[in-house]
């Protein structure tokens, strides 16, 4: 196991080294500069601001200067925003994120999974209609019309929550709402197929057969099992989710992480871009290490290797 | 079970609920305004940022010489300077300043302008609003470096609390431009206790350790969620101010910020969607706000690429468009067709009436320059920046020319750092742009057009225009400079290196609790004349 994890942790270096690459020659390749502006800049003010930020120097040399820096944890100002430097915007809006991602994916796993199990166990009844068309509309309503919809029930039309910024607990409810809704309803689907495969199983016919108890079945011998799609997807969602959504955040103005993954690529904020991409990367190398490992516990037919 | 989840999520939100009056009515009371401001603020200090929302902060936290005046937008009030006065040809002008303190304690002094100037105008600081500062003598040569001592140029301290100005060329209207924040001045203790006087990065301007002059001092600011300014009691106008703080929330998305308005949390939006105006109109006319706003929205046409070489060419697609019809159907906020380049407002200067639609000219010149009926004319296209309002408009334009003229032109959208490269590059037929004043004077539209300003973006040049614009820097009277300044914007409009559309209006949401907001040109509101009336007529929902 410890090979194996090794092993892991040597690609995922190498796999976060080559997005650095490709994403700084990217960026360095788009048109627009983190400088241009509506009202044209003087020339020689604005070569003043590019030999302030490094930019008078030939790419290839940026780039060395930048990897280094980054392999150091300096991930450089902000080029857009004043005084801010990439680490304090993550710094600040990082945990955000993750407060609504964690909240929003509780929700979700509490609400799909067993919803899941409920629709595989009573396949074919109410029980499996309901949810199942509940978590098809889920997945068909992207959160951008979901949100909207939301606040306009529960801001404007009742009254009962507010409708934008993050200040409190009941600032929080809506977006968690919207985002938790969405990836419950993969949660549900992805459960419900699992457990169907398993609840179909010859083994699981041979223990009905023997008598063994319908409860004892589902959560004793087919639970685990029919986890394994659900928790496969757990891993990406979770980097996802966690780094913020765009929509979300931009519907309830919540001050994550999100957003800036947007506007510092709209701002040409290129070490932010970068700053960020290196986060997303990292967190998806580590989300994934970890699905990996679960996964072997949960099924005994892989291997570590 | 997801019902019954589902159940116990909406009993915990209601038990979470908001019950009582508005967000907007508590503030009040609290005498808080709730400031709808866009987006997040690319920074505080005055003499690096450039944008709208950051202005909307900064005149709160710092203040000027001279202040905007409440109503009046070609009166300067007092701020720093309690008096002023010039020499007969508006070159040398002296200000007397007043007893006023920093937020840190210190004495707001002559040397402190002085300073600040100097830093601004430091070349190596990059400021992209130094050429404001260009009308200060010899500003532009310390700003490129030609000279290194700031001595040479035109602010001098006579003492504590005298400054004296030299201007490049008679200014009457100095005092207008001394309104911007380009012109404000910086605590030098602060900026020297972090960083120095050029250092972009310096962090003076931050939260923590943020030193203005200002009606109001910053008390918060969390990204992305708000930035508050509570009343500054060492303020040398305090008695003045009504409010006890503002709140300033940067939202981007109009819908969110519509909705949050209609939810109770703020008093006044950034902005509306255009589409939505009939329905305000119709549904809350006393919160809808229509304000003059001292900008134009035109069509830059490249003259450099064929056929928009041709003057004729160029003046048939201005005659063709029938704006009446554009702001009527299209724009909705009360926008006037513009008939000229520098909007209609500025006091002193009538606006000009020269491009008036004339379909029949229209197609005669086009004729005359070798596309009769549109005939064998080239394929062009209209850039915009992408956006449904631009598009829209670009569309309209596609279809008053196909109709008037039977050309059919393309329109494409660029992504904005894209559309910026290119408008500057001149890699384009037509594009979009729109430009807002930084001061009340027609000089902020007409400097633009001379040959090789940045913000040509034409490939357009005309000496006898550069020459005019010239003169008119160094008129010796008002009277002069905007009889100069006709004769100029007459040679633009002939010559059509431009198409302007419409002159702007400011469209948004205000609560009617909030009083003291008054119409400007330039949507300057001084905040200490802004209060909050506890009695609203309707309890904002």
């Amino acid at each position: 196991m410890t090979r194996f994890i090794a092993k892991r942790v040597l690609q995922g270096i190498l796999v976060l080294l080559a997005i650095y690459a490709v994403t700084f020659f990217l960026v360095a390749a788009t048109p627009g500069s983190p400088f241009s502006t509506e009202r044209a800049i003087d020339p020689v003010i604005l070569k003043q601001i590019e030999a302030f930020y490094g930019y008078d120097k030939p790419t290839s040399e940026r780039f060395v200067t930048s990897l280094v820096n980054v392999l150091n944890g300096e991930f450089g100002p902000s080029a857009v925003y004043a005084n801010r430097t990439v680490t304090q915007i993550i710094a600040e809006s990082f945990p955000v994120s993750l407060k609504l991602g964690s909240l929003s994916l509780l929700l979700a796993l509490g609400i799909g999974i067993p919803a899941g199990i409920v629709a595989a166990v009573k396949r074919n009844t109410w029980l499996d209609y309901v949810p199942m068309s509940v978590s098809m509309a889920g997945i068909c309503l992207p959160t951008f019309v979901m949100g909207p919809l939301l606040a306009l029930v529960f801001g404007l039309i009742l009254n009962w929550l507010p409708v934008g910024g993050w200040f409190g607990p009941e600032f929080v409810i809506l977006p968690t709402a919207t985002l938790g809704f969405y990836y419950a309803a993969y949660f549900a689907r992805l459960t419900r197929g699992g457990m169907l495969e398993m609840l179909n199983q010859d083994w699981v016919r041979t223990a009905r057969a023997k008598g063994v108890k319908e409860s004892t079945i589902v959560w004793k011998h087919c639970l685990k099992g029919g986890l394994i799609p659900a928790i496969t997807f757990l891993g990406p969602a979770l980097a996802g989710i966690i780094s913020g959504s765009f929509v979300v955040e931009t519907i309830f103005q919540v001050p994550g992480l999100g957003q800036w993954f947007v506007r510092a690529a709209l701002n040409r904020d290129d070490f932010l871009v970068l700053g960020l991409t290196v986060l997303f990367a990292t967190l998806i190398v580590i989300m994934n290490l970890l699905v990996d490992i679960v996964q072997v516990a949960l099924n005994p037919r892989l291997k570590y290797d | 079970m997801a019902k019954v989840l589902i159940a116990l999520a909406l009993a915990g939100a209601v038990a979470a609920c908001n019950s009582g009056p508005p967000e907007t009515e508590k503030a009040a009371r609290e005498g808080i305004l709730l400031f709808g401001n866009g987006s997040e603020p690319k920074g505080i200090d005055p003499h690096l940022v450039t944008g709208v929302p950051e202005n909307h902060i900064i005149s709160a936290l710092v203040e000027g010489l001279v202040a905007y005046h409440p109503t009046n937008d070609l009166e300067a009030a007092p701020g720093m300077a309690e008096r002023w006065e010039h020499s007969p040809d508006f070159k040398r002008w002296t200000f007397h300043l007043r007893d006023a303190k920093w937020t840190n304690g210190d004495p707001v002094t002559a040397q402190d302008f002085v300073y600040s100037w100097q830093r601004i105008l430091s070349p190596e600081l990059g400021a992209e609003y130094a050429p404001m500062l260009y009308v200060l003598k010899n500003g532009e040569k310390f700003n490129k470096g030609e000279i290194k001592d700031f001595r040479q140029v035109g602010v001098k301290a006579l003492d504590a609390r005298t400054l004296q100005v030299e201007l490049e060329g008679s200014t009457s209207y100095f005092p207008l431009m001394l309104q911007h924040y380009s012109f404000f001045p910086v605590n030098p203790r602060a900026v020297e206790e972090h960083g120095g006087m050029v250092d972009r990065q310096s962090g003076w301007s931050t939260l923590d350790n943020f030193v203005g002059n200002g009606p109001f001092k910053i008390k918060k600011w969390v990204t992305n969620q708000v930035f508050e300014v509570e009343r500054n009691p060492a303020y040398w106008d305090a008695k003045t101010v009504r409010l006890n703080g503002i709140r300033f929330y940067p939202i981007d998305n109009v819908n969110s910020e519509e909705t949050m308005f209609r939810n109770g949390r703020l008093h006044l939006t950034s902005t509306v969607f255009p589409d939505k105006i009939p329905f305000f109109r119709k549904t809350m006319p006393e919160k809808l706000r229509i304000d003059p706003y001292l900008g134009n929205y035109f069509y830059r046409l490249n003259v450099t690429r064929k056929p928009l070489d041709d003057k004729r060419v160029r003046r048939a697609l201005a005659l063709a468009l029938d704006k009446k019809l554009i702001v009527e159907k299209v724009t909705k906020g009360g926008q006037a067709p513009a008939t000229g380049f520098v909007p209609q407002g500025i006091p002193g200067y009538e606006p000009s009436d020269a491009v008036q639609f004339r379909p029949d000219e229209a197609r005669r010149l086009l004729a005359e320059a070798g596309y009769p009926g549109g005939k064998g004319f080239p394929k062009i296209e209209i850039m915009i920046n992408t956006s449904e309002a631009h598009r829209k408009i670009a569309e309209a334009v596609q279809e008053l020319w196909r109709r008037e003229l039977g050309i059919n032109v393309g329109i494409y959208n660029q992504e904005w750092k894209v559309y910026l490269d290119n408008q500057s590059n001149l890699n384009y037929d037509i594009s979009r742009a729109g430009w807002i004043a930084d001061y009340v004077h027609p000089s902020t539209f007409i400097d633009m057009f001379t040959t090789g300003n940045g913000n040509n973006d034409t490939g357009w040049s005309n000496p006898q225009y550069d020459r005019l614009v010239d003169a008119a820097r160094t008129a010796a009277s008002e009277e002069e400079r905007v009889k100069l300044m006709h004769q100029a914007e007459a040679i633009l409009l002939d010559d059509m290196p431009v198409i302007p559309i419409y002159w702007y209006t400011r469209t948004y949401l205000k609560d009617p609790r909030v009083m003291g907001w008054n119409p400007t040109l330039l949507d300057n509101h001084p905040y200490k004349h802004v209060w909050l009336s506890t009695e609203a007529p309707e309890a904002g929902k």
